[in-house]
């Protein structure tokens, strides 16, 4: 087993009445990309955004070896959470960029004014993320212009220059036509390849099958069964991963 | 009315003391107070959507007070009332006084629901790259609230320009009361009152023109 970067236990939330995870365990080594699949509903969402407190679990832990604990029994103090937030960057469906700002802007709002680090620097490596994505002729332009998979490049280029330990991308590519599903999908497959750590929620099992070393099946709040890529979608061990593959995978 | 000769002269030689209240006294008023409103509006916007339900019931109430009375009895009781326990304020504080207050309960729902009109997801990908929730506040989400707030801020604005007027009634002597000394004077109450009419609707058109250059240059993010 590699180097363990976020530890889960027994992670669970309740919106009111309803429950929508209940009791998680994950581990998350470091280099290694899960892809957690499952219908809508089942709690993939809920889960990455509780890995990085955008949503507050109510019960259970979250690890990083040898520096944080949070047990979600006490609500964790800001500085916490703040310290959970640092490990990751985060990739929306719907992008999420600043309207008002540019692209070159957008990305350089969290390492400049977040971070403090030095202008020159930090926009020196933007644009050089920019440039990796094929974006240099936009850094100017401001969101509305650009399609759909160019924001979402964006929208990964501006989690990346925070310097994260752990990139979460929650179903980066559903809101995309499909004709540029694509070249997102490229850019997380060579960042997959170039050692980044990764927590995937996705519906495209192919990509799952490409790019991930181990799928996570979620169904109403848990991880039912969680394995290698080829293993599961050839062989799922539950019912329910059998009728939710063969939904997807035969959808008429 | 007739093309009367006099008449013409009264109307130009009236036009300066009418235009001069305006330059003096309306404009000044109307723009210190709602800047004064503003901040006030910002702050009770602020509080109504915080967690807080002492500093929410607070604005909440604030803002019912001011809309559910009428401004001339609020300019009343800051002017003839006060200082009956005490409190003297000359008519210029008065009337700003008043304006920013009337101005920080209108405004506050209109900023408010400004607030509300960003999306969600603006919040939330502020708080992934780290910001607190004061920044993102005042860098990502007041700025976008901003262009929402523009045209009815501007109607709250065109409104309080006209308004000024009942400041003459404590004493201000601004736009309506250079016309009314005039009107009094002449005894030409139609003329006068119509050319005072006109003043307004000239500062409230320039107002207007400024409004949509002001909402062209806050559309440049935005697509059509």
């Amino acid at each position: 087993m590699g180097e363990v970067l976020l530890s889960v236990h027994g992670l669970s939330k309740s919106f009111g009445a309803n429950p929508v995870l209940r009791s998680i365990d994950l581990t998350i080594e470091r280099g290694r990309v899960l892809a957690l699949i499952g219908p809508s509903g089942s709690g993939k969402t809920t889960l990455l955004r509780c890995l990085n407190g955008l949503e507050l679990a109510d019960g259970g832990t979250i690890n990083t070896p040898g520096e944080l604990t949070l047990d979600f029994t006490t609500p964790p103090t800001r500085s916490q959470l703040n310290a959970l937030r640092d490990r990751s960057g985060m990739v929306f469906q719907h992008y999420n960029l600043f309207p008002h700002k540019t692209v070159l802007q957008n990305v350089l709002e969290g390492p400049l004014v977040v971070q403090r680090r030095p202008r020159a620097e930090a926009t020196a490596s933007a644009l050089e993320l920019l440039a990796r994505v094929g974006l240099s002729e936009k850094t100017h332009t401001y969101p509305f212009q650009l399609s759909g998979g160019q924001q979402q490049r964006v929208g990964i280029v501006r989690a990346l220059a925070l310097q994260p330990q752990l990139l979460l991308f929650d179903e980066p590519t559903s809101a995309l036509d499909p004709e540029l599903v694509g070249d997102v999908l490229r850019l997380i497959k060579e960042l997959a390849a170039g050692g980044w750590t990764m927590v995937i929620a996705t519906h495209e099992l192919e990509f799952a099958r490409e790019v991930a070393h181990e799928i996570a099946f979620l169904d109403a709040g848990t991880i039912l069964e969680r394995g290698h890529p080829s293993q599961l979608l050839r062989d799922p061990q539950h019912e329910r991963t059998r009728q939710f593959l063969h939904r997807v995978l035969h959808p008429f | 009315m007739t093309a009367d000769p006099s008449r013409w002269a009264l109307f130009v030689s009236a036009l300066w003391p009418i235009v001069h209240g305006a330059i003096a006294s309306t404009i000044p008023l109307a723009v210190v107070s709602f800047a004064i409103g503003l901040l006030l509006a910002l702050a009770l916007a602020l509080m109504r959507l915080s967690g807080n339900r002492l500093a929410s019931g607070t604005a909440r109430v604030y803002i019912s007070l001011v809309r559910g009375t009428p401004l001339l009895v609020q300019l009343f009781v800051i002017f003839y009332g006060l200082p009956s326990i005490g409190i003297v304020l000359q008519p210029w504080p008065s009337a700003v006084a008043a304006f920013s207050l009337n101005v920080g309960g209108y405004g506050a729902e209109v900023i408010r629901a400004a607030i509300l009109s960003v999306p969600h997801g603006q919040w939330e990908a502020a708080y992934m790259i780290g910001m607190s929730h004061r920044r993102t506040l005042s860098r990502i989400i007041l700025p976008q609230a901003a262009r929402v707030s523009v045209p009815p801020l501007s109607n709250t604005f065109i409104a309080l320009v006209k308004d000024t007027s009942l400041a003459s009634l404590i004493l201000v002597t601004e736009l309506f009361r250079q016309a009314q000394k005039v009107a009094a004077f002449s005894q030409q109450f139609m003329l006068l009152y119509l050319e005072a009419a006109l003043v307004y609707w000239v500062v409230c058109l320039a107002l207007s023109s400024a409004q949509g250059s002001l909402e062209n240059r806050l559309d440049r993010h935005v697509a059509h």
